[in-house]
């Protein structure tokens, strides 16, 4: 087995008295799709907020790619709960904005991001503002932004969760078609179980707050995901299991 | 596709239009009462001039009020553009340093309940008849609204985005840059607006206190000559002034924020 690439050891985090995350241990391998799924509340995006420095757990350890998670090194590229695009900011130079960060000039910013813009289904839209976009092209462009920053990991927060049921659909079809293709290792936080089905190597699941992990589901359906009958019928057959677990988070796993 | 952009920029041009239409009825239905009231009334023009009479008089003297209108709107601007560099310099040290906001802020506002009639002529007798004055009354009338709306769009940036920019290892000067100061520029624009109407009234205040010339020094002169039809012509044009000025800063707004040229149809 290799060295993962994100390792979390009983994590524990609270915000002054409330205990948010009570037990939280996971591993993610390099080239890995990996879910959080956990009722709202439950503590899914403060995972984020530890991993990305801007919150300090109260105990465990954190290791990436066998190294603790440290301030020097910055793998992660995050998409935040809502696409917090710059409503100031043209379609492309949101998507460059982690490149500008990083002291990218401008126009090369924007020559590496040219073939991308195209797959993310944003050519003709690259000088327009965020306000003249749909919701599913604003999560699209939010998305570009993330995958530009050419960082190890992505950690992608309730990516579609603002959009209408179809969109949804499509862009979860879409996200998993580029996933095959580039292979990044990500970690998608959501509470839509049928999501996280499809797109998911190894989905684990939270208890309401304190969160721990009350279960792991390893998802062993092929790829691509199919939606015809025969692949619903063992995705919906995984997704009875974990609605179980969710209603339920004690049930059985007691020792 | 480019007309239909072409026509969305149209569109709020004559919505705009029909909105300032009521305003200018209303103005005018006022101007025709004041007509008919000083004719029917047969009231004094050393008392109460007609706006007839101020329109012609203005017309007549249009050289003199041109020459004195000059050095207002030189001190309104220089005083304006004081003001604009100080409270942009001062919202960014006190949204680095809170303490110092909590230091500065009860000054500003004291600064803000100081009656201009005292204040104005102190600040002749302290420096001179010149521009400096003038700058300085412009400056102290302006500044304290533009610093306010500023600090309030640097606390109204969206916190998403600044985490954002914070896991992508911006720097806090860089986040400033990218997140703070564009979220705050609507809020900026409308302190802007507030204070350039108080900016030409703060400068005739300072000239009315003392100066060679401007607005406000022809208005004294023409009240210590019975001259009520002046006073008008002179406060007409300084009205005419403002709202140029108020006129150039929308356009300067819609320059500078282009995104904000058509709001977001439905959602958000
Ligand atoms: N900065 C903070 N300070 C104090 N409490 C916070 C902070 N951030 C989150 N919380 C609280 O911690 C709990 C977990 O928040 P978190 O955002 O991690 O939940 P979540 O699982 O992502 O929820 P959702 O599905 O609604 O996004 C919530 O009760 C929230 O109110
Ligand atoms: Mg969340």
């Amino acid at each position: 087995m290799t060295i993962p690439r994100l390792t979390l050891d009983h994590i524990a985090c609270r915000y002054g008295d409330l205990d948010v995350l009570e037990d939280i241990s996971l591993t993610v391998q390099p080239g890995e799709f990996v879910s959080i799924l956990g009722p709202s509340g439950a503590g899914k995006s403060t995972i984020f907020s530890l991993l990305t420095d801007t919150v300090k757990p109260a105990s465990g350890t954190m290791a990436f790619d066998g190294e603790p998670l440290g301030k020097r090194q910055n793998p992660f590229a995050f998409m935040p709960q809502r696409d917090a695009l710059m409503p100031w900011r043209k379609i492309i130079d949101n998507v460059t904005l982690g490149l500008e960060v990083q002291g990218i000039k401008r126009r090369e910013a924007r020559e590496q991001v040219g073939a991308l813009i195209d797959e993310f289904g944003l050519a003709g839209f690259e000088n327009n503002y965020p306000s003249a976009l749909s919701g599913g092209m604003r999560q699209r462009a939010a998305l570009l932004r993330t995958v530009v920053q050419q960082r190890k990991m992505l950690l992608l927060d309730e990516p579609f969760s603002a959009l209408d049921a179809l969109t949804r659909t499509r862009m979860q079809t879409w996200l998993e078609t580029m996933w095959l293709k580039h292979r990044w290792t990500a970690m998608l936080v959501t509470h839509d179980v049928r999501e996280a089905v499809y797109l998911s190597d190894r989905i684990y699941v939270l208890s309401p707050r304190p969160a721990k992990i009350v279960r792991t589901f390893d998802i062993p359906l092929s790829r691509p995901r199919g939606r015809d009958a025969v692949s619903r019928a063992a995705a919906t057959e995984i997704e009875n299991a974990i609605l179980e677990t969710l209603f339920d988070p004690t049930g059985g796993t007691l020792p | 596709m480019t007309s239909r952009v072409t026509a969305e920029r149209h569109a709020p041009l004559r919505q705009q239009l029909c909105k300032i239409l009521p305003a200018f009825l209303a103005l005018a239905a006022l101007f025709a009462a004041w007509e008919v009231y000083v004719r029917l009334s047969g009231i004094s023009p050393t008392t109460l001039p007609s706006p007839s009479l101020v329109l012609s008089q203005t017309w007549q003297y249009r050289q003199a009020l041109f020459d004195n209108a000059l050095p207002t709107l030189r001190a309104t601007l220089s005083g304006f553009a004081l003001s604009l560099a100080a409270a942009f310099v001062l919202s960014i040290l006190v949204d680095f340093f809170k303490p110092l906001r909590r230091a500065l802020f009860p000054i500003f506002i004291i600064s803000q309940t100081l009656p201009l009639v005292a204040i104005a002529p102190l600040i002749v007798l302290w420096f001179g008849f010149g521009l400096l004055p003038k700058i300085l009354l412009v400056a102290l009338v302006t500044f304290f609204p533009m610093l306010v709306a500023l600090a309030e769009g640097y606390a109204a940036t969206d916190r998403e985005i600044e985490r954002l920019l914070q896991t992508m290892g911006a720097s806090r000067w860089m986040r400033f840059r990218l997140a703070r100061l564009p979220s705050a520029l609507p809020y900026f624009f409308a302190g802007l607006r507030i204070s350039i109407t108080y900016a030409v009234v703060g400068a005739i205040f300072a000239e009315y206190a003392g100066a060679a010339k401007g607005l406000g020094i022809y208005i004294l002169n023409a009240k210590n000559n019975f001259r009520p039809d002046l006073v008008l012509a002179a406060v007409f044009v300084s009205s005419v002034l403002t709202l140029l000025l108020f006129g150039a800063t929308l356009l300067i707004q819609r320059l500078v924020m282009p995104w904000a040229e058509k709001p977001p149809e439905g959602g958000q």
